[in-house]
């Protein structure tokens, strides 16, 4: 018997919500951009077509524009790969030395959960007194040990002060994401590690690790995420300086927006950094599919 | 290749025990033969878990000495004591395939590569794992896992005993029927104590040659599958072990004579209880026999089981089952109620008298 289905037109009239949501915030200034990414100014609110102009201009690193596009994005590459380096192994030693049992844990979750809960534009100003020679306790101590430490002159201090404020921003989220994993992980394993006569290392490699495998991925993307859109915290603390050393793309987004008002460059741009990390959302989005493929097979 | 003895072994979870309750294992001395098969049974949460952790070192006890032969081992760790453990729930190693599954245990201890080549070949065949030994260990079904966890305990040749830690709960039944012949094969071929631990009472009298009952965190009745159907040493026992369990009727003992309410059965022999102890006459529905005469009782209802029937009777409102005789043609749902004196026992505050 074949099931009557009920037809009702009213339901048209939950998808223009929908539409106009989805128009409003994601459509409009997505196509606004490409506009404007399209074109040329020459002042006066009048608007030349330049077809595929910047984007010829900016992904070829002779140009001026495409020389400090891929000067920024190197260099924010880099900051992304250390940020990872130092954050995933210490947020995974972290985790491992947390208690387990009792009132340790719920004192050590919201001291963890400090950091996290501070404004970007705070952890900047913190760290921007923090770090300073004159009266920042940090930069008065590094100084004082003999170390020539100045973040707004020396570009190697620029970079430690905001490589240490984001470590000391977020490792705690990749520690509590591994602690997580960690706690789901049932005693029987440990207890049949011991049986098996499993070293330390063995337990970490063979058990922990494993375990941990899908909070990494998702801590790594995060991390990588916002370390590869990191604005707040440098412009608060070096403004992109000293000189270019510390301007990471969206840093040098907004000067090209805002500072030089180059708006058809600047729309390029963000296209193409929009589409980067579509990419590499992409990459990680099918790397934990096939992770819970692999799981089901 | 050791005898275990456990010297006084009690343990408590608390700090600071107060009561018998507080107690996951009152104090108990056992030994276990080299070579048993054991099963313990008992049902959930009386101690059966504690008393294998004690053996195999995961938990140290609060009191008492473990020895292996002369060596006590109470302070060893786990990883020092020759013992090999199977949990309720597989645990595998995700990362290795089947085979490196299988010889974590021996390459941990360094063993000889051929050697270790030579076991896991030897266990898979028996788990008949043996075709799934290159594959990875994540993509495994929770059968086979939990042959994996299995062959990880039996691999080592070494160990003074092998436990089980109820290892085929999540095993379908067809396959624990097998896994469990396949145990015993082992247990025949390999010369090993093992220690079973189950709350399946099928499953325990299958398995083992000497069955350790316990309850409330004691050790009630360590007997073969026979003594305890035959001679429970306590009404636990009689109800737990057997199916139905042992009918249990509340009764006065005077001399050798015992009164049930108004009626009085003989009791062959006379015992003498000490005043103020609850006491029961225990029979097993198997030797209590539905027929004329006998002590009056009303039947409720028939199970026609197909190679027997068992009759549910009250006698003056206590339940008991009996066994309705082939050629006895039970009518209406008056008749008489038949003990054999020779199965008749006494309990006193639960236990044995006499």
């Amino acid at each position: 018997m074949a099931m009557q289905k009920v037809i009702n037109n009213k339901a048209w009239f939950l998808v223009p919500p929908v539409l106009l949501t989805v128009a409003f915030s994601a459509v409009i200034p997505l196509m606004t951009v490409v506009n404007y990414s399209v074109q040329d100014t020459f002042g006066n609110n009048q608007f030349f077509w330049n077809g595929v102009g910047w984007y010829e201009e900016l992904l070829s690193p002779s140009t001026e524009l495409g020389g400090r596009f891929f000067d920024a994005l190197w260099r924010n590459l880099l900051f992304s790969a250390i940020i990872l380096a130092v954050e995933i192994p210490l947020g995974i030693a972290v985790a491992l030395s947390m208690p387990r049992h009792g009132w340790p844990v719920a004192t050590c979750l919201v001291i963890m959960a400090m950091p996290l809960l501070i404004p970007w534009n705070v952890v900047g100003t913190i760290w921007q007194v923090f770090s300073r020679g004159d009266i920042g306790l940090l930069g008065w101590m590094i100084n004082h040990i003999g170390i020539d430490y100045n973040y707004t002159q020396g570009p190697t201090s620029a970079w430690f002060t905001i490589i240490v404020m984001d470590v000391w921003h977020w490792t705690s989220l990749v520690a509590l994401l591994c602690y997580a994993g960690l706690k789901s992980i049932p005693e029987a394993y440990y207890q049949a590690a011991r049986i098996d006569g499993a070293s330390r290392w063995a337990v970490f490699r063979m058990i922990q690790l494993p375990k941990m495998r899908r909070v990494l991925i998702i801590a790594v993307l995060l991390r990588f995420m916002d370390s590869f859109m990191i604005y707040t915290e440098p412009f608060v603390v070096t403004g992109g300086g000293p000189g270019n050393s510390t301007t990471f793309l969206s840093i040098d987004l907004v000067k090209l927006a805002l500072g030089q008002f180059d708006l058809g460059k600047a729309a390029a741009m963000s296209i193409v950094y929009n589409l980067m990390i579509l990419a590499v959302c992409w990459v990680f989005y099918t790397v934990m599919l096939n992770l819970d493929t692999d799981r089901r097979a | 290749m050791a005898r275990i003895i456990l010297d006084n072994v009690a343990h408590a979870y608390r700090p600071d025990p107060q009561d018998a309750a507080d107690w996951a294992l009152q104090p108990s001395d056992h030994v276990w033969e080299h070579g048993g098969a054991y099963a313990l049974l008992g049902p959930s949460g009386c101690g059966k878990t504690t008393l294998l952790n004690i053996i195999s070192g995961l938990v140290t006890p609060s009191r008492g000495r473990i020895l292996f032969d002369e060596h006590d081992v109470t302070a060893l760790p786990t990883e020092q004591r020759n013992i090999a453990q199977v949990f309720q729930f597989p645990v595998i190693y995700d990362t290795m395939t089947v085979a490196e599954n299988l010889a974590f245990p021996l390459r941990n201890r360094g063993v000889a590569p051929a050697e270790i080549d030579a076991r896991v070949k030897e266990i898979a065949r028996l788990l008949d794992l043996t075709r799934d030994l290159p594959r990875k260990a994540r993509g495994l079904t929770a059968d086979a896992k939990q042959k994996i966890s299995l062959g990880r305990g039996l691999v080592r040749a070494d160990v003074a005993a092998i436990l089980f830690d109820e290892p085929l709960t999540v095993i379908d039944p067809h396959l624990k029927w097998e896994l469990r012949s396949v145990l015993k094969e082992i247990h025949r071929k390999l010369d090993v104590t093992m220690i079973y631990v189950t709350h399946d009472q099928t499953e325990a009298l299958t398995f083992a040659d000497k069955v350790v009952v316990m309850q409330n965190g004691q050790v009630i009745q360590v007997g073969s599958p026979n003594e305890l159907f035959d001679r429970p040493a306590h009404t636990f026992v009689g109800h737990f072990i057997g199916s139905p369990g042992m009918n249990l009727l509340p009764c006065q003992i005077d001399g050798a004579t015992a009164r049930i309410g108004a009626h009085v059965v003989p009791l062959g022999r006379a015992y003498d209880i000490p005043v103020g102890q609850k006491t029961e006459l225990g029979i097993r529905p198997e030797f209590t026999r539905l027929g004329a005469g006998g002590l009056p009782v009303h039947i409720r209802r028939i199970d026609d089981l197909g190679r027997m029937r068992l009759a549910r009777v009250d006698l003056d409102g206590h339940p008991l089952v009996a066994t309705i005789p082939a050629d006895e043609a039970v009518s209406g749902d008056q008749s008489g109620l038949h003990f054999d004196p020779a199965r008749l026992f006494v309990y006193a505050d639960g236990r044995l008298a006499g």
